[in-house]
């Protein structure tokens, strides 16, 4: 086999691993756009949070040690104890769950019947707030995240490849983990909204607010569990992306990237989340192999947002979302 | 006692449409001009020029042009950063090449490049709404930032990458460059705010304007009862990317002097400007103010409390402006959707009645 097919080949796999990261954020946006109608732009901060509390609680880092700091001219740092990875990770669950519950208590119970760009801009409040808290209350340089999962080249697949075609493909160990955690987490929710009665609550708030209500649903509690579910989800993207790439800033901008996603897949389905990660991964990196050097490179920045853009003039409501009908 | 329309009779049509009805409303702009033209001009120092009054004037610019698109026309944007982007490039491609034409006329026409970019990433516009549309918008957000970083034709070779504003002057005055004064600055921003205000209070309250709101309320029973969707979603954007890429061509050539694309032009600009109208108004040239006034001065002052006062580093100052900021947005969508403009017509309300309010 030519070496150019052999290489599109590699970064083809490298774009679907790649995609797979985005779809773990984007899947979080739909949890909540279907429960709530909310359009949760802090979604990608909730991970960066996440990944931010997990490593505060992992070192066993003082929370605001900085203001304090600052306010008694003191230095605490840290408790001194180091939690072992499973423990930090319940505990750190369990803050997103408190999240979710002041999240519903101070923003979305007044915000209710509001328009939805409303919303939409009251999440952006909400990600400017979170980081600023976030980086306040555990500090903003940037952390390294060591949850003991696998890191580095994947060995088998190296040498399966190398005796299939004669060149061993390179694919990241905790790519191949993100990927396998997502189907988990895929299933898990599946079957939670499938077959489970909070589950079942949850599609029918999903399909109609007001009948919900009627047979006695509670849309609040609904809320706080499906703004809860998206932490954690938050949470898994939080531990893979901050595996990968260190916590810090830039991990809240993998959010926007997550939103080309879920316009190509439309935004109330979930295998749509999915689908449309794997395209825009894989797409984002094989244009930047084939085109990327010829116009200056980089192009990953925008490739996403702009086939996005071209593929919503045709199919607005995105390849698996609910047909949009508007009447006056 | 002094704020009523009673005794203040109209007596043609012309006064009884223009701007501002009530007389006490009319004497306070009048002074409120005067003060911006003639006292500030005479004790401006380049702290407050640097710090407060140029960037105020050149974000209300941008804010109004915003606020024509999202809180008129209702078409959610998140290029604004993008825009401005070109603004700043168009401006500095001219004045490299036509070194004598006097700056203003440089400055309206990277207005008019900018109107034609927002034209073209505006098309979609007919197709997608919502945050749909305001997530494709990031595609010009991005792909611009990319493209000025990317082609070296627009920042005309220069090694460092980066685009400096050259020295130009109006009437002898240098407005560009490491001579202008700080008067000199303020002065050529504030003509040019003055002039966009004007234009588009006057547009907003015409019938275009109004074509706007009704596309905003509802675009499908707009179309029916005779609104071209086409045209006025394409002159929404025009307009409103014109007064973007002037605040752009502004905030690189008077105000920064020299930029790079991604720092001065990135995502957090488009945020900053679309709080800005959230904070001060959707759908009220006033609020644009209001909100870049208030988005101005609340980072100037809390760095001087927070930095100057309690002595906290500078870094932690920043994220607790982050919280307020975001803090904000949220308090005031809850408590006012139509933000700092409507606090002030309700206050002008309860004026009207004081002292008797019954």
């Amino acid at each position: 086999m030519p070496d150019q097919l052999l290489y599109a080949m590699e970064v083809t796999l490298n774009g679907l691993m790649a995609g797979v990261m985005y779809a773990l954020v984007a899947l979080g946006f739909v949890l909540i756009y279907k429960a709530s109608g909310i359009f949760n732009y802090a979604q990608g901060v909730l991970a960066l949070f996440a990944a931010l509390t997990l490593v505060g609680i992992q070192q066993g880092q003082v929370p605001f040690a900085h203001v304090i700091n600052a306010i008694t001219g003191g230095h605490l740092e840290s408790f001194g104890w180091q939690l072992p990875s499973v423990l930090a990770i319940g505990l750190t669950a369990g803050v997103m769950v408190l999240l979710a519950i002041v999240i519903e208590k101070l923003v979305l119970k007044h915000l209710v019947g509001q328009a939805e760009i409303i919303l939409f801009m009251a999440t952006i409040g909400l990600a400017y707030f979170l980081e600023g808290f976030g980086d306040v209350m555990w500090g903003a340089d940037i952390k390294t995240l060591d949850v003991g999962l696998p890191q580095g080249i994947n060995e088998t697949l190296e040498s399966v490849t190398d005796g299939l075609f004669g060149y061993g493909f390179f694919i990241d160990n905790l790519d191949v983990v993100a990927a396998l955690v997502a189907v988990a987490l895929v299933t898990a929710l599946t079957l939670f909204s499938q077959y489970s009665k909070q589950g079942r609550a949850l599609r029918a708030v999903a399909d109609d607010h007001q009948a919900a209500l009627s047979v006695g649903i509670s849309l609040r509690f609904i809320w706080v569990l499906v703004w809860s579910i998206a932490g954690i989800v938050a949470l898994v993207a939080g531990i893979m992306w901050g595996s990968k790439s260190g916590v810090q800033f830039s991990l809240s901008l993998i959010a926007l990237k997550a939103l080309p996603v879920l316009m190509l897949g439309g935004f109330t389905s979930i295998p749509g989340a999915i689908v449309g990660g794997l395209i825009i991964g894989m797409g984002e990196k094989l244009f930047e192999f084939f085109l990327g050097p010829l116009i200056g490179g980089a192009t990953e920045n925008w490739f996403a947002y702009v086939l996005a853009l071209v593929f919503l003039v045709f199919r607005p409501q995105g390849l698996f979302g609910e047909r949009i009908i508007e009447r006056v | 006692m002094f704020y009523r329309e009673a005794g203040d009779f109209k007596t043609s049509y012309r006064e009884d449409n223009q701007t501002f009805p009530i007389r006490f409303d009319r004497m306070g702009f009048y002074v409120a001009l005067a003060v911006a033209y003639v006292v500030i001009p005479l004790v401006i120092d380049d702290y407050w020029a640097n710090a407060v009054f140029v960037p105020f004037l050149i974000y209300a610019i941008a804010a109004i042009g915003l606020n024509i698109l999202v809180g008129y026309a209702g078409q959610v944007s998140l290029g604004t950063g993008g825009f401005m982007a070109v603004g700043a490039y168009a401006v500095y491609k001219l004045m490299t090449a036509f070194p004598d034409v006097p700056i203003f006329i440089h400055v309206l026409l990277a207005g008019g490049i900018t109107a034609a970019v927002g034209v073209l990433f505006g098309l979609p516009s007919l197709r997608i709404k919502g945050f749909y549309l305001a997530v494709a918008t990031l595609a010009a957000q991005f792909f611009l930032v990319w493209l000025f970083n990317k082609v070296p034709w627009f920042y005309n070779y220069s090694a460092s990458g980066q685009i400096t504003a050259p020295d130009r002057s109006m009437f002898g005055v240098f407005v560009t460059g490491a001579q202008t004064s700080a008067t000199a600055k303020y002065m050529f921003c504030l003509i040019l705010l003055t002039l966009v205000a004007l234009v588009a209070r006057n547009l907003t309250r015409g019938t275009i304007g109004r074509k706007w709101m009704a596309i905003r309320d509802m675009d499908i029973a707009a179309e029916i009862i005779g609104v071209n969707p086409l045209t006025t979603k394409i002159t929404a954007f025009a307009v409103s990317s014109f007064f973007i890429g002037i605040a752009g061509a502004l905030f690189f050539s008077v105000y920064l002097g020299a930029a790079e694309v991604g720092e001065a032009f990135g995502i957090n600009k488009s945020f900053l400007i679309l709080f800005m109208v959230i904070i001060g108004g959707l759908g009220s040239i006033f609020g644009s103010f209001a909100g870049a006034a208030f988005l101005v001065l609340l980072p100037v002052l809390l760095k001087n409390v927070l930095v100057g006062g309690l002595g906290w580093p500078t870094d932690l100052a920043a994220h607790i402006e982050l919280m307020i900021v975001g803090g904000l947005i949220i308090v005031f969508l809850i408590a006012e959707p139509h933000g700092l403009a409507q606090l002030w017509r309700v206050a002008k309300e309860k004026l009207r009645l004081w002292p008797f309010p019954h």
